[in-house]
């Protein structure tokens, strides 16, 4: 790692410096040249390199580098005889570009260390033998061996053995998840207490682990609104503060009769010394990069500091019902026949829906529970917001909500009940229906609340579904709007509109489950797919992944938002404060070369410790939310 | 690398380098605004935390990076740039 180089390197410099520099002090008062030549000798130690990038640098026509101001400043007082002053400058600035280069590192270090989760091979069963490859050379339908304490290297559905596993690199989630033949696993997780055999679902580069890393890496990329405006900040500010320097080195003497030269300089070179915008530069990413990882050890993955930045203006917060606030896993509560038997109003309604991956049809089939010979399903439409038609075992079927049936001219039955109603006409005349319901997840209820206290204004769900369910289950978490009946394209128009009644600076959060909203999660301000990776278009499109199935992790999404701004802004005043209070007590001859040391490195240092909190932001959460879990590995900083 | 196509017609091409010895954050902010200035590229971000620079640009890329280089070069001649 080139930071640990540079810290190994520059160390050792900075102490022999600091060593020198002191005996300087105490011998100068007694033996003036001796002094002066130790004071030399530290200054070059501790300066060397600026000096060799000043030199370089301005031969490049860069005059407002930093190592060129910092020269000026340190040889300029050198000149005036201030050589306690030129020194610490120097070996305070070191100091500080030391401490930069650490917090930097450490700060890699820790999405590193995320990047942990990556597999490094696989064993994979070919004919009677057992090799370990790299997980990128398996294939999809491979076997493969997964031994305690390894990782899952592909995604795949375990045939044999019992284990429980760690998921809390992709999840945040430490109690670990007991699986067994039939379950899926995701690579990334760690396999804990049992020999797993897993029939490979997934090639790499489409698993689960390798769609994190994706995301993570490339987070941050896209920039926050306050890194924007302090890069713009810095670019005039060193010119700025460097003019006003020369200005008050060459104008008082001359307008002023009695003004002394050599104090205007002085005055001038400690302006340059505050001419560094490091502290803020610095700082601001640094703060954003750790709000990013405090959250993605959460769970929550954020696509960029702009997200982050945007989630704690959340004025009106869109829930897509199934999936996202309801657990997305329908049964069939009830079969009706008018015509047909039970028995066959199911198949056919299975049948029909054979090829459907909607939850709707996952319900049928696991209701059904026998095989199904696909050759007698033909022509099937899947009509969007509808339902489904199909030629089954030569009857013409068709399953679907009230719209459909209205639409084939069939008359039903009214659909009043709490749940999905799956009405079924065969060859043109009403069959019956089928009742299939969905449960509310577990802590809907708590995050609706806490989104509340959170100074969202509003919150709204969206749904496919008929008013009165969508109205019941409002009532039942004190949702404040509820849209429903919608069909996909819809769903995107009501989220225009909605999105016209927040303010200027506030943003809409859509929240989806991933399937069927790709274009509202793309639409809204901020898009937020829950449910992990369900599906690619989602995890394309959102802004925001949730890898767990909680709403309440958009509480702590909020907060940690919240949490990161609050440094970033705390950073900002806080330097921009001490660097023009130092400036103007410069001019007026009242700071001096101290003071001034201490605005550009103090504040440096201090603006890096603070954004070193929001690393923690994403433990810090726990203590707030009870059903929160304690993150497995803290972040140690220094 | 990546390839995102819009209405079909234009193919922007983006790619990512890894910027190594970046230790700076404020010359990370001055080689952003340098690289965007290049004609050919259309958006480029330096993402200072992960050391990444990402460029979408049509047309060339092999005369375009030594162009990148240079401007990398002059900025922060420590700074060396591979790919991703």
């Amino acid at each position: 790692m080139r930071e640990a180089l540079i810290i190994k390197n520059r160390l050792p410099l900075i102490i022999v410096s600091a060593v020198i520099f002191a005996a300087a002090i105490l011998i100068h008062s007694s033996i003036a040249w001796l002094g002066l030549v130790l004071f030399i000798a530290s200054y070059l130690i501790a300066g060397g390199n600026v000096l060799y990038k000043a030199v370089r640098n301005i031969l490049h026509g860069k005059v407002f580098d930093e190592n060129f101001l910092m020269t000026i400043a340190t040889i300029g007082a050198l000149c005036i005889g201030k050589y306690t002053e030129a020194v610490a400058v120097m070996l305070f600035y070191q100091v500080g570009e030391l401490f930069q280069s650490y917090a930097v590192a450490k700060s890699r270090k820790s999405i590193s260390e995320l990047m942990d989760i990556r597999p490094d091979h696989a064993n994979v069963k070919r004919g009677e033998n057992i090799i370990t490859v790299d997980p990128s050379e398996v294939e999809i339908g491979e076997t493969i061996i997964i031994k305690v304490g390894e990782k899952v290297p592909l995604d795949g559905e375990v045939i044999d053995g019992t284990s429980s596993i760690d998921t809390s690199a992709l999840t945040g989630e430490s109690v670990p998840r007991e699986v067994s033949a039939g379950n899926e696993v995701l690579s990334g997780c760690i396999n804990l207490n049992g020999v797993l055999t897993v029939k490979v679902i997934k090639g790499f580069e489409e698993s689960t682990v390798s769609k994190i890393l994706d995301l993570v890496e490339n987070a941050s990329s896209k920039k926050s609104k306050s890194e924007n405006f302090i890069t713009k900040f810095a670019r005039v500010y060193t010119p700025i503060v460097v003019v006003i320097a020369l200005a008050l080195a060459v104008v008082p003497t001359l307008i002023l009769p009695d003004a002394v030269f050599a104090d205007w300089l002085y005055r001038a070179l400690t302006f340059l010394v505050v001419s560094c915008p490091c502290a803020l530069v610095i700082s601001i990413p640094l703060s954003f990069f750790g709000g990013l990882g405090g959250a993605s050890r959460r769970g929550i993955l954020i696509k960029g500091s702009n997200y982050l930045e945007a989630l704690a203006k959340t004025e009106i917060m869109v829930f897509d019902k199934t999936g996202t606030l309801t657990e997305g896993v329908f049964n069939v509560q009830k079969i009706h026949s008018v015509s047909i038997t039970e028995d066959e109003l199911l198949e056919l309604a299975t049948y029909a829906e054979n090829f459907s991956t909607h939850p709707i049809s996952m319900s049928l089939k696991r209701c059904y529970e026998k095989d199904i010979d696909s050759s007698q399903v033909e022509n099937v439409k899947e009509i969007a917001g509808h339902g489904i038609t199909a030629d089954v075992k030569g009857r013409a079927v068709a399953v679907g909500n009230s719209k459909l049936m209205d639409e084939l001219g069939v008359s039903h039955l009214s659909d009043e009940i709490l749940g999905t109603t799956l009405h079924v006409a065969v060859d043109g005349e009403y069959a019956g229906y089928i009742i299939i319901s969905d449960r509310l997840k577990s802590d809907a209820t708590e995050a609706v609340t806490k989104l509340k206290s959170k100074h969202v204004k509003k919150i709204a769900m969206l749904t496919g579904d008929s008013e009165f369910v969508g109205t019941r289950i409002a009532r039942q978490l004190s949702i404040d709007e509820v849209y429903a009946e919608l069909l996909p394209a819809d769903k995107v128009e009501k989220v225009e509109e909605l999105m016209k009644q927040k303010s200027a600076k506030g943003v809409l959060t859509f929240v989806g489950d991933g399937i069927n909203d790709a274009p509202v999660l793309a639409r809204a301000d901020i898009g937020v797919a829950m449910g992990g990776m369900g599906s690619d278009a989602a995890i394309e499109a959102a802004d925001v992944v949730i890898m767990t199935d909680e709403p309440s992790k958009l509480v702590d999404a909020i907060t940690i938002s919240k949490r990161t701004l609050k440094i970033v802004y705390q950073n900002i005043a806080f330097a921009l404060t001490v660097k023009l209070a130092v400036l103007i007590l410069a001019a007026l001859g009242v700071a001096n070369m101290w003071e001034a040391i201490f605005a550009d490195v103090g504040v440096t240092i201090i603006a890096i410790l603070n954004s070193f909190r929001a690393l923690w932001v994403g433990n810090s959460v726990n203590s707030e939310l009870s059903s929160a879990v304690p993150s497995p590995e803290s972040m140690e900083v220094g | 690398m990546s390839i995102l196509e819009k209405n079909d017609l234009v193919i922007i091409m983006k790619k990512s380098y890894m910027l190594d010895g970046l230790d700076c954050a404020n010359c990370a902010a001055k080689m952003e605004k340098a690289i965007n200035n290049l004609e050919e590229v259309k958006t480029a971000t330096v993402n200072f935390m992960t050391a990444k620079l990402t460029i979408e640009a049509d047309g060339d890329y092999d005369d375009l990076i030594s162009k990148v280089e240079k401007v990398i070069r002059k900025i922060e001649p420590d700074v060396k740039i591979r790919k991703a």
